[in-house]
C-alpha cells in the first residue's frame, strides 16, 4: 500500500509540495517512487534556476526509464538536495523526508490553491491504478 | 492481455507485471540490478514462455531453413543450435532466431515474441514451393531460462550427468518427472545457462523446483528488466531497438551471421549490393563520460552535426556506467568521441568496443 501524507499537496503527476514558512518543498510520492522501481539517477536544477509551472524541472531515471518531474509552480529554486545527486535510491527509501527533491520561492502564492489536496489526490491515484 | 503458465507464480513472489506485447509479463521481483548481479555471479530464472516456438519439418526442411536464414545451415549438426537472421526481400531484418536442428527434417525456430506472428505469416507464406509443412506451436510451450555460472549444477540435480554432454550451442531431450523437455544450451545474457521448452502446463512444476534446487546457489527469479540490462552488456541486438525491417543486419554488426558464399538466401543479392555499395550506417557501443544515461531516440552529435540515434541505453550493473549502443553514419563511423543529447545538452561518449561487459577470466 503507497504512503499518501494528509498533510501535503499534489500534482496529477505525482509529484508532492509542503510548505515551509514562504517557501516551498517539492518531492515524488510514494506512487510515483513505486511505480519507478528502483532509481538509479537524477538530475536536478542548480541553485538559483527558475522553475515555471508545468515545466519539467529535473528527471528521475530507474535502470529502465525515466521519468520527468514538473515544477507544480513557477518560482525560483533556492536549495537543492545534492545528496539524491550520489544516493539516488534515498528517493526510493524515504520519498517525502530525505528523498526531497528542491526548495523553492513561488512567485504566485495563488498557484498554489490550484494544487491537489489528499483526498484527491488519493481518488486521483486510485483511477490510474485501475488503468 | 494473455498470461503465461507462470503467472501465478509471477504474481506470488510480488513481481511488478508490465504489459509486453499483449501479454502481462513479471519486469521485475527484487529488483533489475540484485537480478542481474545473481545472474552473472550465481543463476537466474526467467519465464520467457512468451517467446515463440515455430516448427518446420518434411523432406525439404533443411533446403527450406536456408533459403529462410542468412547463416549457413549446412554447418548446423543434429542437435546443435544456431543463430540467424530472417531477412526480407530488401535485405532489412525480419527477426533475429535461433534455429535449433533436430534432424535434415526438423527444425526449431525460437523467435521473438513480438513477431511470432508475422514470422510464421512469412514463414508459411514462402514455403510454397518446399515439401515442408509449418507450424506455430507458440502455444503448447513454456519456456523458462536458467543463466548463470551454476546454472548447470542446479539443473544437473534434475535431470542427471546426461546433462554434462550438452555443449555450448548444443541441445538434447530429456524425460524429467515423465516431462519431455527439449534442454539447451543457449541464452541471451552472456552467461553459461540452458532454455528449456516444455509443455505449457508442466512450466510451474519446473520452476518450482529449479528454485528449490538453486536454493544452495542463491538462485533469484529475474524479469524482463534484468534480461535488457544483461543483453544490453554483452550487446546482443534486440528486435524493434538495434535490428528491425528496414535496418540490414551488416549495418548491425552481424555480418558472421549473414554467408553470402553458402547459398542461396532472401535478401542475399541485397545484402551483397550493399557491401558493394558501402553500408550507408554502423552500429556502435558508447560509453558516457558527463552525467545521464542515453535512451532509444537521443540523438548522436558530433560539432553540431547530427550523426545518428541511440538504439538502447541503460545504466550498466556490472559496470556501474552509462553505456548505449546506436547508430552512425558511416563517414563518422570511425569516431571515438561522440555526444549524446539527453534533455536538451549534448554531453560527451566515448566509443567504446563490443561487448561492454568481458568476463573477468580467473
Amino acid at each position: 500500500m503507497v504512503q499518501i501524507p494528509d498533510d501535503l499537496q499534489y500534482t496529477s503527476d505525482h509529484e508532492w509540495i509542503r510548505h515551509e514558512d514562504d517557501l516551498i518543498v517539492i518531492g515524488i510520492t510514494d506512487y510515483a517512487q513505486d511505480a519507478l522501481g528502483e532509481i538509479v539517477y537524477i538530475e536536478l536544477p542548480g541553485e538559483g534556476d527558475e522553475i515555471t509551472k508545468g515545466d519539467p524541472f529535473g528527471a528521475v531515471e530507474s535502470t529502465k526509464a525515466v521519468s520527468d518531474v514538473y515544477a507544480p509552480v513557477s518560482g525560483d529554486v533556492v536549495e537543492v538536495n545534492e545528496l539524491l545527486l550520489d544516493s539516488p535510491e534515498t528517493i526510493n527509501e524515504d520519498p517525502y523526508g530525505e528523498g526531497w527533491m528542491i526548495k523553492v520561492r513561488p512567485y504566485d502564492p495563488a498557484e498554489l490553491d490550484e494544487l491537489m489536496d489528499f483526498e484527491e489526490y488519493t481518488e486521483h491515484t486510485e483511477k490510474e491504478s485501475e488503468e | 492481455m494473455s498470461r503465461t503458465a507462470l503467472y501465478e507464480i509471477h504474481d506470488k513472489l510480488g513481481a511488478k507485471i508490465v504489459e509486453f506485447d499483449g501479454r502481462e509479463m513479471p519486469d521485475q521481483y527484487e529488483g533489475i540490478r540484485e537480478e542481474h548481479r545473481a545472474v552473472r555471479s550465481s543463476a537466474g530464472l526467467f519465464d520467457v514462455s512468451h517467446m515463440g516456438e515455430i516448427f518446420v519439418t518434411g523432406p525439404e526442411a533443411k533446403a527450406f531453413v536456408q533459403w529462410m536464414t542468412t547463416n549457413d545451415v549446412e554447418a548446423v549438426k543434429e542437435y546443435q543450435a544456431q543463430y540467424t537472421l530472417l531477412c526480407n526481400r530488401e535485405g532489412g531484418v525480419v527477426d533475429d532466431v535461433i534455429i535449433y536442428k533436430f534432424s535434415d527434417d526438423e527444425f526449431l525456430f525460437c523467435v521473438n515474441a513480438s513477431n511470432t506472428d508475422k514470422d510464421y505469416e512469412w514463414i508459411k507464406a514462402e514455403s510454397g514451393g518446399f515439401d515442408v509443412s509449418v507450424d506455430n506451436r507458440s502455444r503448447e510451450y513454456s519456456q523458462i531460462a536458467i543463466q548463470g555460472p551454476d546454472s548447470g549444477r542446479i539443473l544437473g540435480k534434475l535431470l542427471g550427468d546426461g546433462l554434462t554432454e550438452v555443449r555450448r550451442f548444443r541441445f538434447g531431450t530429456f524425460k524429467w518427472q515423465g516431462i519431455e523437455m527439449i534442454v539447451a544450451r543457449t541464452g541471451y545474457t552472456g552467461e553459461d545457462g540452458y532454455e528449456i521448452f516444455l509443455p505449457w502446463d508442466d512450466g510451474p512444476a519446473l520452476w518450482e523446483s529449479l528454485m528449490k534446487a538453486g536454493r544452495e546457489y542463491g538462485i533469484k527469479p529475474c524479469g524482463l528488466g534484468a534480461r535488457d540490462t544483461l543483453r544490453i552488456e554483452m550487446a546482443y541486438p534486440l528486435y524493434g531497438h538495434e535490428i528491425d525491417e528496414d535496418i540490414n543486419p551488416l549495418e548491425a554488426g552481424l555480418g558472421r551471421y549473414v554467408k553470402l558464399e553458402n547459398g542461396d538466401f532472401i535478401g542475399r543479392d541485397v545484402l551483397r549490393k550493399s557491401l558493394e555499395d558501402g553500408l550507408t550506417q554502423k552500429l556502435i557501443g558508447f560509453q558516457m563520460i558527463e552525467r545521464g544515461i542515453p535512451r532509444q531516440g537521443y540523438d548522436i552529435y558530433n560539432e553540431g552535426h547530427l550523426l545518428g540515434s541511440v538504439t538502447s541505453g541503460t545504466l550498466s550493473p556490472s559496470l556501474d556506467k552509462s553505456i548505449g549502443m546506436g547508430y552512425l553514419k558511416s563517414e563518422a563511423a570511425g569516431r571515438r568521441s561522440v555526444k549524446i543529447e539527453i534533455r536538451g545538452t549534448a554531453r560527451e561518449a566515448e566509443v567504446v568496443d563490443f561487448p561492454f561487459y568481458k568476463k573477468e577470466v580467473n
